[in-house]
């Protein structure tokens, strides 16, 4: 049986053991939360002390967690759902490092709704450009619909200074993209100046297809989903109860154990930098390392498709941190966005890591990195030759 | 061994990756995305371009539980063939792009990689047989027409040189194309009963003509007969093919009623220019870009001009194979991967060729063994 590491934890982390346990038995439960009978009740009961455990984890009320199915519904539901109510503004601010599930509403607001997007520059690093911001706002802040920005950056795990940008924003609705930031850096709503922040289970140990939107409380935002009037009225749906409370116990463990599992990943990390830096010298790292499990690389010499493989066959899963679903692989926007040239971005992989791993992985990954690299930079050069 | 299964996301290749990898093979299958955009080259589910298409190949590779990557090819693919296939026809002559895709894509920049990455050689569903043959003590991979006449691909897979083989596995050669669907379904491959794709792939909708006035202008010019009397005017001379007969265009029926065909294309002058059937027939074939397939006949090689080979040559991917000398004409010495350099051959068919354009591909077989191939440069 064939070795095999998870370095992908920005796409999707394992479920918990304790979480699976609780999904389980909760799958189990009769009853949808909205119903007025004693099993409805009784699910109910249980989904708003899941509410209530998640909104004091991440310093919000309970009233502003509004469940979503996904982290891309709840950037979805706060950026069209802020631009729709703060009409008649059309202007959405936003960095070009964004995720896809904030680029494209955005940029689908532009193409049938008139939105007007300004690109906020970022730096080499991944941080936005302050100055620029500021320039935006003076000419156009009672314009401005909203302001939508990654917390976390899930290629380069850059957090962003939200007090500085709080600073010059004012009363400017800010959107966060906050999906990468639970588990690997401190993340609170209140403190956050943010109106809305949008957050994934999965993404911290918990199952798949629940989210949620942080929402100010007595901010509204028009709804993407019309039906039952669930979560406020913002996003009808039957409750995914399950899903709900493993999202909230997967939280609980997180924040339990949260000191203890950043510097587990700190060390993985620290070790993982010294190998290549040793095995590669000429190897590069992108972003600031603020989110540790975050470990952006460029191998020169090398094209992403081929050491991607390379690694799988080695038994290492790691990412191109690009999408696919077009079936080519793009070039990464976010290695573009911060001023990678096409050669370098496409020479870049993303490995991302959290406490389920551990050093013996990462001395695996030495094993194997030289003879990887050599492969891929072969195969680069027949490439180049053909 | 360790293999990269090219896969198309048809029935062909999802089974030759199936059978490779139940042999024991390390696979790993991989879709080549041969434009930026996939849905550039071609809408529907019937060619290797769409998104589809790739959706299928991944399908199908979970169903195998091989891995599974694509590949972006797409700007190989434009310089070595959609350029090629457009500059062919843009100097008078009747490119064959699938032959293209195999010298310079599937054989070339994929194997090439393949190999760069430590794999052994590339695993694809073309119908062809690959065996070990021994000539003059010379034991080689030679390279056989597949058992199933009617699918048989040994034809566009003649450009590939001893080199290439070496690293090219076609595990379906020996099994007709019936009974290929009926092993997808055993398999429980999803493609089972996916349509052939039989057009150009980057074609959409198989309009040759209609995609070459697109990127070639529409330039109207004349068409003549071979006595140099206008018969009519053409939209594009790139978009008749040497031997056609239908849809010329001309305004001037014969007096004797018999049909006209294109007898060559004239790009200097863009002129197409049309006669009777006779006037198309051909005995000699001279061709360049000379591959051979293993060994270099001896027969056809010795001494400048003067010996000559017997075999069979085809001009057509599922024409007749026909009887034929052949012997190497002018230019430099063979190298030593099997191309030729510079040197021509000149081949000699026992019956008349009708309708061969410059720009085609000339295979020889011995037997049903591909002995090499050519481009065709003249015909007498």
């Amino acid at each position: 049986m064939k070795r095999r590491i998870y370095f992908d934890h920005a796409a999707t982390t394992p479920i918990s053991p304790k979480v699976l346990e609780e999904l389980g038995r909760e799958a189990g439960l009769i009853g949808n939360p909205s119903s007025l009978h004693f099993f409805g009740r009784q699910v109910r009961e249980q989904v708003e002390s899941a509410r209530e455990e998640i909104a004091a984890a991440l310093g919000a009320k309970a009233s502003e967690v509004i469940f979503t199915g996904s982290g891309t519904e709840a950037n979805n539901t706060a950026i069209k759902g802020l631009f729709w109510k703060r009409a008649p503004r059309k202007v959405i601010v936003s960095t070009s490092i964004e995720h896809h599930a904030v680029l494209d509403p955005i940029h689908w607001l532009v193409q049938h709704e008139g939105a007007l997007h300004r690109n906020l520059q970022v730096d080499r690093r991944g941080c936005p450009n302050f100055r620029q911001l500021k320039e935006i706002v003076d000419q156009e802040g009672d314009e401005i619909a909203l302001i939508s920005l990654i917390h976390t950056n899930n290629e380069l795990g850059t957090v962003i200074d939200l007090e500085r940008i709080s600073s010059i924003i004012g009363g400017i609705p800010l959107h966060l993209d906050a999906v990468q930031s639970l588990g690997k850096v401190n993340f609170n709503f209140q403190a956050s100046g943010a109106i809305s922040a949008a957050i994934s289970a999965h993404k911290v140990g918990g199952p798949l297809g629940v989210g949620a939107l942080l929402l100010r409380h007595g901010i509204d935002v028009t709804p993407l989903l019309h039906g039952g009037g669930q979560e406020r009225d913002i996003r009808s749906g039957t409750l995914n109860a399950p899903g709900i409370l493993a999202f909230a116990l997967a939280i609980k463990e997180m924040k339990e154990n949260f000191n203890s599992q950043v510097e587990k990943v700190k060390g993985l990390r620290a070790r993982m930098i010294a190998i290549i830096n040793e095995k590669v010298p000429d190897a590069s790292f992108n972003g600031t390392g603020d989110a540790p499990g975050i470990l952006n690389v460029t191998f020169p010499g090398t094209d992403n498709e081929a050491s991607l493989l390379l690694f799988d066959s080695a038994g290492i899963a790691a990412s191109t941190g690009s999408a696919c679903s077009q079936g080519v692989a793009e070039t990464s926007h976010v290695l573009l966005g911060i001023g990678l040239s096409e050669s370098e971005a496409r020479s870049t992989l993303r490995f991302s890591l959290n406490h389920r791993n551990d050093m013996d992985e990462v001395e695996y990954f030495g094993e194997v990195l030289t003879n990887v690299i050599a492969k891929a930079r072969a195969a680069f050069a027949a490439g180049s030759r053909s | 061994m360790k293999l990269i299964a090219a896969m198309s996301g048809g029935v062909d290749s999802a089974v030759a990756a199936a059978r490779a990898h139940e042999e024991g093979h390390e696979v790993i299958g991989v879709h080549l995305a041969l434009s930026k955009n996939p849905q550039k080259y071609r809408s529907g589910a019937r060619g290797c371009c769409t998104v589809e298409d790739s959706h299928d190949a991944r399908r199908a590779a979970d169903r195998i539980g091989i891995p599974f990557y694509i590949w972006d090819m797409s700007d190989e693919f434009h310089q070595g063939v959609v350029e090629d296939f457009l500059s062919e026809y843009q100097s008078g002559r009747t490119p064959n792009p699938c032959l293209r895709c195999n010298e310079k894509i599937k054989f070339a920049a994929v194997l090439d990689r393949a190999r760069a990455m430590g794999f052994d050689g590339v695993v694809t569903g073309h119908y062809a047989q690959i065996r070990d043959a021994s000539i003059d003590g010379l034991s080689f991979r030679a390279m056989y027409r597949a058992i199933d006449p009617a699918k048989d691909q040994s034809y566009v897979l003649a450009v590939l040189n001893g080199e290439q083989l070496n690293g090219a596995f076609f595990p379906l050669g020996d099994t007709t194309k019936e009974k290929i669907r009926e092993e997808a379904k055993r398999r429980n491959l999803a493609v089972a009963a996916k349509p052939d794709s039989h057009d150009i792939c980057f074609v959409p909708s198989g309009d040759n003509a209609g995609w070459l006035r697109e990127r070639l202008g529409s330039e109207t010019g004349a068409i003549i007969d071979e006595s140099g009397e206008k018969l009519g005017e053409h939209r594009g001379a790139y978009t008749y093919t040497v031997g056609q007969r239908r849809g010329l265009g001309i305004t001037k029926p014969r007096e004797d009623g018999a049909p006209r065909y294109v007898l060559r294309i004239e790009p200097i002058s863009n002129t197409v220019v049309v006669g009777e059937r006779d006037s198309l027939a051909i005995t000699e074939i001279i061709g360049e870009r000379v591959i051979w397939c293993g060994p270099a006949p001896k027969a056809a090689m010795s001494g400048a001009d003067s010996g000559s080979a017997r075999g069979l040559v085809q001009v057509r991917a599922h024409g007749k194979a026909i009887g034929c000398s052949y012997t190497m004409v002018g230019g430099s010495d063979r190298d030593d991967d099997g191309d030729v350099n510079g040197k021509k051959i000149r081949i000699t068919c026992d019956e008349p060729i009708y309708g061969l354009a410059p720009g085609q591909g000339a295979v020889l077989y011995d037997g049903d063994r591909v002995v090499g191939s050519s481009t065709v440069l003249e015909t007498r």
